[in-house]
């Protein structure tokens, strides 16, 4: 689930993830997450169904306690924002952040 | 989850003699043992065990706070001890600034959702500048009680 929204001058992506690593985003994947994030311009918000947070914030990411199997909505917004949620993605769901599945 | 429900308050030190990290976490240590709050004889190999996670990547989160913590068989639930330094504490924080509030956070190890409720209680608290800066002044354990509870139950602090 991607959509792609082309403005004048800032691109707005999104999708959801899902986290699968068993223990969850705790604070090792939620640095991972953040030092990804802090690689490209684009604003990035992090939400599950209550808080939206920084993406690029460890503190505001931490806050999010998502445990395995919470879906998560990233939001990109900024000329690299397509990257920005590819890259996230895999850590996510395909690299589970380097840990084990349930 | 909120703070009552994890933080041990009879192993408060609002004032750590440590000077250094590894002082500060076992000091934080022996203190949930003196309470009572771990298996007999385990507080040597948590201390290390906390040691060992820090070296890995620090908890040193920035603006003056460090939330050390791991996973062990020492805790049957989460518990938590507060350490507060007024001079400050080298973590190798991201920020490179010296830490003032220590959060060591014990978890058991078979029960991941219940370790992230509470970093989730712990940083929806430290968001707040207010928050950070009452914990810092505190100067007793009833202080820190005191917050605590009123964090619990006053959201916007």
């Amino acid at each position: 689930m991607q959509a792609e929204q082309d403005s004048l001058e800032k691109v707005v992506c999104e999708t959801e993830v899902e986290i699968k690593n068993a223990d969850g985003l705790h604070m090792r994947p939620a640095m991972q997450f953040v030092d990804i994030a802090n690689q490209f311009d684009s604003d990035i918000t992090v939400s599950n169904n209550e808080t939206e947070v920084d993406g690029k914030s460890i503190m505001q990411m931490s806050m999010l306690a998502a445990i395995c199997g919470t879906k998560l909505k990233i939001k990109a917004e900024g000329s690299d924002a397509a990257k920005v949620i590819s890259a996230l993605r895999e850590l996510v769901e395909e690299k589970l952040f380097g840990e084990p599945p349930p | 989850m909120k703070f009552a429900d994890f933080v041990c308050f009879k192993a408060t030190i609002p004032e750590l003699k440590a000077r250094d990290r590894d002082g500060a976490i076992t000091e934080l240590v022996s203190s949930l043992g003196k309470a009572g709050r771990l298996g007999k004889g385990k507080s040597k190999g948590l201390a290390r065990a906390v040691i060992k996670r820090e070296k890995e990547a620090s908890t040193g989160m920035g603006k003056g706070i460090a939330l050390p913590h791991v996973k062990h068989k020492a805790v049957k639930d989460v518990i938590a001890a507060i350490g507060l330094s007024s001079a400050g504490i080298d973590f190798s924080a991201l920020d490179k600034q010296p830490v003032y509030s220590i959060i060591l956070l014990i978890s058991p190890v078979d029960q991941p959702d219940r370790h992230l409720q509470a970093m989730e209680n712990i940083f929806r608290h430290l968001q707040h500048e207010k928050f950070r800066k009452f914990l810092r002044q505190c100067r007793s354990a009833e202080q820190v009680e005191d917050l605590l509870r009123e964090a619990d139950e006053n959201s916007s602090l």
